[in-house]
């Protein structure tokens, strides 16, 4: 493989882990800090990408307006999700969050498809680049396409902005004070329950903002988060489960170690990821970020 | 995921009811529903069993149990597109998902809640994707179809009443097996470490030695089922190995009783019977699905049959 060839790889596997990085950075949050497994994560990705669509062919919207209507529209049905739902299982065993949310995608997945059918009378449909992003960009030693570019960058500094508030911020030692020990928290006058709340609705519109990037790149379709979740969810046992920078760094690098592997030995690209995670299970139950106590 | 209420004359009597109940039902039912979709209740009744070995009386959740059942299921049908006999091709297929099992319980035992959940499931999609490449056994996308099923001591297998109870004996061996292994010292054992692995340890056992002795009986009997399935079928494909099977039998045990082993047989029942009227109705099946999970999980956690024992021990 030449050094262009292998550049590339290197760019489409940063893509490629811009998903991955934003789904588990998603993940981490509502797990790390509410310990809800939420399987859905992957039926809200697609919702996100769906919704922009879906503006698109209702009101004309185009991509940046629906970069941001999108995650806020399908976050505030994650608030709803938590409010009405997950909300009667706390306490019980976590396995219970993660046959709910399993149930749900089945759920979401075939509403979509139906709706999908019999409004727009297709079961897939493309979504056009915003015009600023069409062509592509030279990097001085390789042509690569605008979009997949901004693609990393966004997702890069949405991952780092996240790790910002949550570590680094006030608003972000509320968060984490209001989910490690509620009790006390709440006797500071801090209202827990809508902190969780927030996170939740955070967390899911960081997957639902995941999906509008990805709906140009994969086209908008009801499964299209289906595979995407069980890759993701081998990359946050890898990272460790929970870890913010743990589950953004893994991510990205994931992405491009299962490019490169693919340009090498393609049969090996989808098995890739789950034999890393044997490996690291293996050395490392906790993940290569993970903590020690996580349980 | 609570151990039963019942008293021990009273669940004497009761289990032998309770038995020739389901027993006379088993027997009927391929005369009341068509034999293929009888001989499917058989399948995954036993695969919801064999799950529920694991998640009812262990305590773990694996989301990846279609590893098993699928890994037998290519067995099976490899063995049976190659000459063997119905027995050996079953027993091939129990021993397949036997040796995979052992080290896929190896790695994952040692973790436990939603991580055992999550590493198990992603193991499952590990060999999903490995069927889908491995086309020279597996067949790929294609799936294997057209499987010979040679007959056996005068048992016509092109017929589906002969199939069916055939399977039935086939089912009613390994439920007895599933069924000493509760009841056994090893079963109590098994409910102590769910419940208190700290007090389990410290009395002398070791808890992960248990649970991958679990693990793998739990996967020998899945193997079975799915050796089961493929005969009744005489196709496989790669939905054997799907996440969405692995999630179909959590929610066949969930709906039908965790922590008890008629409640899987009817929770899978239950589920195949509304799948089969849905699709002569025309109606999306996920969506009927996923609400049915949705609920069962919000609000009708102990299943059919959990319920049902609850109120029996209330009124007595």
């Amino acid at each position: 493989m030449n050094t262009q060839l292998m550049f590339i790889q290197v760019f489409n596997g940063l893509v490629n882990g811009a998903f991955f990085a934003l789904l588990s950075l998603g993940l981490a949050v509502i797990f790390g800090l509410l310990r809800i497994v939420n399987f859905a994560h992957g039926a809200l990705y697609m919702l996100g990408a769906f919704v922009a669509f879906a503006l698109g062919q209702a009101l004309g919207l185009g991509f940046w307006p629906a970069l941001i209507l999108a995650p806020l529209l399908v976050g505030a049905l994650g608030v709803a999700l938590e409010r009405g739902l997950l909300r009667r299982l706390y306490g019980l065993d976590p396995s219970y969050n993660l046959l709910l949310t399993f149930g749900l995608t089945l759920l979401v997945q075939d509403v979509i498809k139906q709706v999908m059918l019999s409004r727009y009378a297709v079961s897939s449909a493309p979504y056009t680049i915003p015009q600023e992003l069409v062509g592509a960009t030279n990097l001085g030693f390789v042509f690569f396409p605008t979009y997949r570019l901004f693609v990393i960058v966004f997702a890069l500094v949405v991952c780092l902005a996240t790790w910002f508030v949550i570590e680094r911020t006030r608003v972000g030692a509320v968060i984490r004070a209001a989910t490690e020990n509620p009790t006390v928290t709440q006797a500071f006058g801090i209202d827990v329950s809508r902190w969780v709340t927030i996170v939740f609705g955070l967390g899911v519109a960081l997957a639902a903002l995941a999906g509008v990037l990805a709906a140009p790149i994969y086209s908008v379709e009801p499964y299209m988060g289906s595979e995407l979740i069980i890759v993701t969810f081998a990359v946050v046992v890898i990272g460790g489960m929970g870890s913010i920078l743990g589950s953004v760094v893994t991510g990205f690098a994931v992405g491009v170690l299962v490019a490169l592997g693919s340009a090498l030995y393609p049969p090996i690209a989808n098995t890739l990821v789950f034999v890393l995670m044997a490996l690291v299970l293996l050395l490392r139950p906790n993940g290569l970020f993970g903590l020690p106590e996580a349980k | 995921m609570t151990a039963l209420p019942l008293t021990r004359g009273r669940g004497r009597t009761g289990w032998a009811l309770t038995l020739i109940v389901c027993a006379a039902v088993l027997l009927v039912l391929p005369h009341v529903i068509y034999p293929v979709l009888a001989l499917d209740i058989l399948a995954f009744g036993l695969f919801a069993v064999a799950f529920d070995l694991l998640f009812g009386f262990s305590g773990l959740l694996s989301f990846g149990h279609a590893a098993f059942w699928g890994v037998s299921a290519y067995a099976t049908a490899y063995l049976l597109g190659h000459g063997q006999s119905v027995p050996v091709a079953l027993l091939g297929g129990l021993l397949a998902a036997v040796l995979i099992a052992w080290p896929i319980g190896f790695l994952s035992v040692r973790s436990i809640g939603i991580y055992f959940s999550m590493i198990t499931l992603a193991f499952a999609q590990m060999l999903s994707f490995l069927a889908l490449q491995w086309t020279d056994v597996t067949g790929g996308e294609n799936g294997l179809q057209g499987l010979a099923r040679p007959n056996l001591l005068g048992l016509d297998f092109s017929n589906g009443f002969h199939r069916y109870y055939f399977a039935l004996a086939v089912f009613a061996v390994g439920f007895f097996a599933a069924y000493r292994t509760v009841r056994s010292p090893f079963g109590k054992t098994l409910v102590a470490v769910r419940d208190n692995e700290t007090r389990a340890r410290s009395v002398g056992y070791s808890p992960t030695r248990f649970k991958l002795t679990a693990f793998v009986i739990s996967a020998a009997l899945s193997g079975l089922a799915g050796a089961l399935f493929v005969f009744g079928h005489g196709v496989v494909s790669l939905e054997v190995v799907s996440w969405r099977t692995s999630g179909e039998v959590v929610m066949m045990t969930l709906l039908g009783g965790t922590g008890t082993l008629f409640g899987p047989v009817v929770g899978a029942a239950v589920v195949l019977l509304l799948r089969d009227v849905l699709s002569t109705a025309n109606l999306p099946v996920g969506i009927v699905t996923g609400l049915v999970f949705v609920l069962t999980v919000l609000f009708f956690r102990r299943g059919v049959v959990g319920t049902l024992l609850g109120w029996l021990a209330r009124r007595g």
